[in-house]
């Protein structure tokens, strides 16, 4: 009993982090400018993609290929926000749901014809497959890796948003984007920056993810209703919210598929329900 | 005066102008010219009713949901147990899959209309995975997986069998939308439906004119899903079967699309969206089955980057253009 709640634990947390990784962007594009971005699954699905290319096509390593598609995501986010997001800013919800689940029928088909419907397989780093002991018990050394990789990311990202004159200014514009104007800050480039950042953050969680949540062309689709619920349940535009959402999300779904199978998913969607009519915020919203 | 005329517009605004017979007698002329497609008609007259129970909700009272589909499927699901288990009558089996759906839509509205924005967005969502997941977990009554199999309906009226070749189900499905049309029709120029645009007009603004906002929201929910959840029964009397693909979230995004693409809030943008998609669907699906969803998904972006009201919408503003240059 105790070594399968140590899995279930050790499980969730992996699939918490990979969660987190990907939807932190996504809260600050909602939080900050109030665009409801639907395609952010579709960054994370280019960045699995390129990753997995980058590997088994190109003989890239596994850390090459997974900055290469951070950059290259960033780099394409920048493209689209200016050219198009930037259109659509104090748009309706709907017109902004619309626009960017076209971007997600288009990305999916693309993946599709160039690499086929089947889930791409990852050939990971000698290192990171197998198991690593930690003393009381193993573990398997990518999972263990993934928790501690998106750990550090997460406490640099902390540190970043916090104790930096950057994160002041977006802190700053996210609370009242008006003041942060009047107040001289330039919360356009600000958002085109954060934006990068998360579609990069995004695909890096694609890539560093792509053994747990398989890369496939139904992935910006299938996915994105978790990326949707850890940003809704935390709170928009919060670092902080998004991390406990991911948390009680990976390990609740980790717990729920293994001890009720059957019922797994149910449970999720009504916790969810449940959460979001408690506080229609989020847990760390502001109403 | 321009208040005058106002007036004038809504007092006459209800009363049956010539081209709104149009669709209809597009729809008699099809049963004649094209008999290979009348499967393919059917489809289109079921997604014009779930078009058309989407246009009360989203368009005219302007909520805007991902999760349409809850209560199409529950329909569907509702009508295919009923002809498995009680009877093979198909207006019972309508009126039970629009009943069941309606009360969903109630008890679901009840709860989440209560939130606004991204948070109501989520629910509507969430709504309808739950159902999913649930129409997957009780597979012993739903079929899971698998789909639920041997749904058999009876002649309707106990005369008129369905046939093969799809005659019996393009017309009932076109008699059923257009009582269904009749009665929306009538709904969103009543008192009732002006007030729904008012609240998406102007919510703060209805409230403080003393009108119940909730209540409103909250009928209009219900009776759209009992609408979706009669489009969900007709498509399961139609093609005798059930699967899990009538929750499905692509099912609510397509319904949103399709809406969009005709032109929402106008009564007429679900019968020429869900025509247009549908049509372009077997077409393109057919041409290039890997790459179609592409054009549908630039289709999109072009939609909401320059025609905002959809295909009548454009329709509406070169009139404007030509009447201007007279």
């Amino acid at each position: 009993m105790l070594d399968a709640t140590v899995s279930i634990l050790f499980l969730g947390l992996a699939y918490a982090m990979i969660l987190y990784i990907i939807s932190v962007g996504l809260s600050v594009t909602m939080g900050l400018m109030g665009f409801v971005n639907l395609a952010h699954g579709a960054f994370a699905m280019a960045g699995g993609y390129i990753t997995v290319t980058m590997m088994n096509r190109y003989g890239v390593p596994f850390g090459a290929a997974l900055l290469l598609a951070f950059i290259l995501v960033a780099l394409l986010s920048v493209v689209l926000e200016r050219t198009l997001y930037a259109r659509l800013y104090g748009a309706g919800e709907l017109e902004q749901v619309l626009f960017t689940i076209g971007l997600v029928f288009m990305s999916v088909a693309v993946v599709r014809k160039l690499w086929g419907p089947l889930p791409q397989p990852i050939a990971l780093p000698a290192v990171l497959s197998g198991q690593i002991d930690l003393g009381f018990r193993t573990f398997p050394t990518y999972r263990s890796f993934l928790i501690a990789f998106s750990l550090l990311l997460t406490l640099l990202l902390w540190l970043g948003i916090e104790r930096t004159n950057f994160g002041a200014r977006l802190r700053a514009s996210v609370d009242n984007r008006r003041m942060a104007e009047s107040l001289g800050i330039n919360t356009r480039r600000l958002f085109t920056l954060s934006f990068a950042l998360g579609s990069g953050l995004a695909a890096l969680g694609g890539g560093l993810g792509a053994d747990i949540l398989a890369i496939y062309p139904g992935y910006a689709m299938e996915y994105l209703v978790y990326f949707l619920m850890v940003v809704a349940v935390g709170g928009l535009g919060s670092i902080r919210g998004p991390f406990v959402a991911a948390l009680l999300l990976g390990i609740g779904d980790t717990a729920c598929k293994y001890l009720v199978p059957e019922l797994g998913a149910f449970f999720i969607y009504l916790a969810m329900i449940g959460l979001l009519l408690w506080r229609p915020a989020g847990l760390f919203g502001r109403a | 005066m321009a208040g005058d005329s106002a007036v004038e517009h809504f007092i006459r605004a209800h009363r049956l102008r010539l081209i709104e017979l149009l669709p209809w007698a597009l729809a008699v002329l099809g049963y004649f010219e094209f008999e290979d497609y009348l499967p393919l008609g059917s489809q289109i007259l079921i997604m014009i009713l779930f078009a058309l129970s989407l246009d009360l909700v989203l368009g005219y009272a302007g909520i805007v949901t991902l999760g349409h589909a809850a209560f199409f499927g529950v329909g569907a699901y509702a009508a295919g147990i009923y002809s498995v288990h009680a009877s093979g009558e198909p207006l019972s089996g309508l009126l039970v899959g629009g009943l069941a759906a309606a009360a969903v839509g109630l008890v679901s509205g009840a709860v989440i209309l209560r939130t606004k924005g991204l948070t109501l967005l989520m629910l509507t969502l969430a709504v309808a995975s739950l159902l999913s997941a649930a129409a997957n977990d009780a597979g012993f009554i739903t079929g899971g997986n698998d789909g639920l199999q041997g749904v058999a309906i009876d002649p309707i009226l106990g005369a008129f069998s369905f046939d093969l070749f799809g005659r019996v189900a393009y017309l009932y499905c076109l008699v059923v939308l257009f009582v269904a049309w009749l009665f929306v029709r009538r709904l969103v120029h009543s008192p009732f439906g002006r007030s729904l645009v008012g609240i998406r007009e102007n919510v703060v603004r209805m409230h403080a004119i003393g009108a119940p906002v909730r209540r409103r929201l909250l009928t209009v929910y219900t009776i759209s899903a009992g609408l979706a959840g009669i489009a969900g029964a007709l498509l399961t009397q139609t093609t005798q079967f059930v699967g899990l693909t009538v929750l499905s979230f692509e099912r609510s995004g397509a319904i949103v699309i399709i809406l969009v693409l005709g032109g929402a809030g106008r009564l007429y943008g679900a019968f020429v969206g869900a025509t247009l998609y549908m049509i372009a669907q077997d077409q393109l699906a057919e041409m290039d089955p890997i790459f179609w969803d592409f054009w549908i998904g630039l289709l999109l972006v072009l939609i909401v980057l320059f025609a905002r009201g959809g295909v009548l919408g454009l329709a509406d503003q070169v009139r404007l253009v030509i009447r201007r240059n007279r």
